[in-house]
């Protein structure tokens, strides 16, 4: 944690006193650690002389901002209409299972965590989720179970 | 009238070069790209060629993907779908070394009816080198408009009669005068790419594979409205494009095309990224001037306008990426030039992501006015699998369902908004006869309820309360009187919500009741869903054959409704079943099934 505040300066440094760069610091400060942590947020509210309340109502009025620490991967799955209409339900029905997590949840390892999100830009490869924002595209319910081998794999090695 | 978009200053000195494209926009690298890429790079280095290999942007058939271009000198150029390494090495064995075009693989894309205007350069440059966008024309257009004031310009820009590509279709030479005639030295451009319709993404392609022309429009536009600071704002999930797009805006400022007095003039420009985080009112023009400011995304009030208080309460003008993409060939070839192509109220051309039940779904660039069947049948190849079309939809969640019966409807701004529909930002979905229209308006609504800011009643209730109707009709527990209620609940939001997503956000319930009412009375008077969609409405049942005796279907009902062992076998007792759907999701052999 120690070296990465300093990062969080340089985050500061590079958005401090441009108008309006709240959310791109944000941006950046979820880059660095995946979330929105406290302390960061609380760095940036002293250096943009911004209250930390009208901080958290911006990371909470976003959906891609987190403010919990996610799991090692992230799965997002794809639920904007064309993914939906060719079975994305079904996929992310079958994640749930495998990995016992609800929506916006992390898996009891702290391995992945499942996300929803609407439309990649990817619609032709339908339907799609990524994983550590890795695209899969026309996913099949019956090969999740490999696709997620793979990631846990990586792990062992 | 002659029908060249662009000229191809490279194609001369080229005329030898063997050229591979990959198309490597997100798609494609979605679908492999990266690997075919390396894949060729070996191939032809094993085998000693001299070809210029590139990655080029979007070609359109983002269902055949990966897509490799090759093309030979003298030869026309051939295009193979669905490319893996092992074609990969075939193609250069067999096509550049010998000249024999591999059939099998080859991907014929009925281009005939399309003409390329926004996506002039897609697949056909490398977007990341502005020299080739510069060979083909590139900031011609801008110097042209330079050595003019920016009152001719406009004057120009008027006569080719090109209206907003992000869904009102507001004349666009009107919003650049109006942001001109306001008063104030300081004004801002800013190119709206948060395209928040789920299901498009025409905006992403051109975004990602010809970044320069957005650019160079935008420029164009900053100097007519007399704005001397653009903004680029993209949501946060298109990474490809927000790199494609910042490395566009260093090149342009090393080349003298951005920054301090642009080619020579004394018209200085400059232009910034700023990214959206995933808020679909962000795209609403006010809601993503309080996002720029840094603020959560809330719409304000209008009047007045953008063009007269809008970014930091300055003049400001709003155009959509594709708008600007198609700035650069408005000006080469001259506003009466445009204006020839597409219908009387509807000029130029309009690109689809065509998505959802299509054969080959995709990115189609047609004139206005081409009809809805052409694009789908002609164009797409048509509905995939043996089913029947049922409607398409346009305009994402502001939009609506338009029935087969009036698929010859020619596409324009006024076509579409009688048939209940609007453009829209070019999303098309096509749904079959397994699609349920009162799923689909379920699925739209809880979308816009799920993106409501919350700042006006008739948007947070409003919305909130007709999705709980939808729900309570597709689990079989309306009331016919629950129709007229969505009716009048729908009217309540278009006319008092405070913005374009409340206003619009009934659109589908509304297109949906008019064209497929039947279906929703079915739904409610006979428990039925005829496209076995609504769960609620479901039975479920095992397949004796197909089930493994594993249990799992059992394990996981949460009410006891399955009764039997692993030697005995397994079945639903109905009346214990709440038609959940868990055993359908955990039956690892297709066991269950819904009817
Ligand atoms: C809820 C809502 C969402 C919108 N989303 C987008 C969008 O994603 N992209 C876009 O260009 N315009 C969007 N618009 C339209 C913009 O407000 C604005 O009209 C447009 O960007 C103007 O550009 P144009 O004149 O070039 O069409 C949206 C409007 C509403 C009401
Ligand atoms: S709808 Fe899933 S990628 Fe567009």
């Amino acid at each position: 944690m120690k070296k990465e505040i300093g990062n969080v300066e340089i985050i500061i440094e590079k958005w401090k006193g441009i108008k309006g760069s709240l959310i791109m610091a944000l941006h950046e400060l979820q880059h660095l650690y995946g979330y929105v942590p406290q302390k960061g947020a609380q760095q940036i509210s002293t250096a943009f002389k911004i209250p930390l309340s009208q901080i958290f109502e911006v990371i909470t009025f976003y959906n891609l901002f987190k403010l919990k620490e996610p799991g090692k991967h992230t799965i997002a799955v794809c639920l904007g209409t064309a993914c939906y209409l060719k079975g994305a339900p079904d996929i992310l029905n079958e994640l749930k299972v495998l990995l016992k997590v609800e929506e916006g949840g992390t898996t009891k390892d702290g391995q992945f965590n499942l996300d929803v999100v609407r439309c990649l830009g990817c619609c032709g490869l339908a339907p799609v989720m990524t994983i550590d924002g890795e695209i899969y595209g026309k996913v099949k319910k019956n090969e999740i179970k490999d696709i997620l081998a793979k990631y846990k794999k990586k792990e062992q090695k | 009238m002659n029908k060249q978009v662009i000229i191809d200053k490279t194609l001369a000195g080229k005329k030898d070069n063997i050229v591979v494209s990959i198309g490597a926009s997100s798609c494609g690298i979605a679908a492999g790209a990266e690997a075919v890429f390396k894949a060729f790079a070996e191939e032809i280095k094993k085998n000693s060629l001299r070809v210029e290999l590139k990655k080029c942007g979007c070609l359109g058939m983002c269902s055949a993907e990966p897509l490799v271009e090759v093309k030979m000198p003298g030869k026309a150029s051939v295009v193979y779908g669905r490319v893996n390494k092992e074609i990969a090495s075939k193609i250069v064995t067999d096509h550049l070394l010998k000249g024999t075009i591999l059939k099998d693989y080859v991907f014929e894309a009925n281009k005939g009816k399309q003409l390329k205007i926004v996506l002039r350069n897609c697949g056909v440059i490398d977007p990341e080198n502005i020299d080739e966008y510069i060979a083909r024309e590139g900031y011609d257009a801008l110097k042209k408009v330079l050595s003019t004031t920016p009152e001719t310009a406009i004057e120009e820009l008027k006569k080719s009669g090109l209206r907003g590509r992000g869904g009102a279709g507001f004349p666009t030479w009107m919003k650049w005068s109006l942001t001109r005639a306001s008063k104030g030295e300081l004004k801002y451009i800013i190119c709206n790419g948060d395209e928040g319709d789920p299901g498009a993404y025409m905006d992403r392609s051109v975004l990602e594979g010809d970044p320069h022309s957005v650019l160079e429009g935008l420029i164009i536009g900053g100097y007519c409205a007399g704005a001397k600071q653009g903004y680029f704002y993209i949501r946060a999930e298109y990474p490809l494009a927000i790199a494609r797009i910042q490395k566009a805006i260093d090149q342009a400022l090393a080349s003298g095309f951005l920054g301090k007095n642009i080619l020579g003039s004394d018209f200085s420009f400059e232009v910034e990224i700023r990214l959206g985080a995933g808020a679909f009112v962000c795209g609403e023009e006010t809601s993503l001037i309080a996002s720029i400011e840094g603020e959560s995304g809330r719409p304000r009030q209008r009047p007045p306008y953008p063009s007269e208080r809008g970014l930091w309460g300055k003049p400001t003008m709003i155009n959509n990426v594709e708008t600007l993409a198609n700035i650069p060939v408005v000006f080469l070839r001259g506003g009466s030039w445009f204006s020839e192509i597409g219908t009387e109220k509807s000029k130029g051309t309009k690109v689809f992501a065509v998505t959802g039940k299509v054969k080959d779904s995709g990115l189609v660039e047609v004139p206005m006015g081409t009809t809805l069947r052409e694009i789908v049948f002609d164009i797409c190849g048509g509905i995939a699998g043996k089913k029947k079309i049922k409607a398409v939809q346009t305009g994402g969640p502001s939009g609506g369902v338009i029935p087969e019966k009036h698929l010859d409807t020619p596409v324009d701004y006024d076509n579409l908004q009688k048939l209940g529909s609007i453009m829209g930002s070019g999303g098309m979905i096509v749904m079959d006869e397994t699609d349920c229209m009162v799923d689909i308006s379920k699925f739209y609504l809880g979308f816009c309820v799920d993106e409501s800011c919350g700042k006006c009643a008739p948007c947070k209730i409003g919305g909130y309360q007709m999705l709980k109707i939808l729900e309570r009709i597709s689990e079989g527990k309306g009331a016919l009187t629950d129709l007229d209620l969505l009716k009048s609940l729908c009217q309540t939001m278009q006319k008092t919500s405070f913005c374009g997503l409340g206003q619009t956000a009934s659109n589908p319930v509304l297109s949906t009741l008019r064209y497929f009412e039947d279906e929703y009375k079915e739904h409610i008077e006979e428990k039925k869903c005829r496209s076995h969609k609504c769960s609620g409405l479901l039975n479920y049942r095992i397949v004796e054959e197909k089930c493994k005796l594993c249990g799992l279907c059992q394990k996981n009902c949460p009410t006891e409704a399955i009764e039997g062992s692993r030697d005995k076998g397994y079945k639903i007792i109905k009346s214990k079943c709440v038609k959940c759907g868990k055993c359908y999701d955990v039956c690892r052999f297709d066991a269950v099934q819904k009817g």
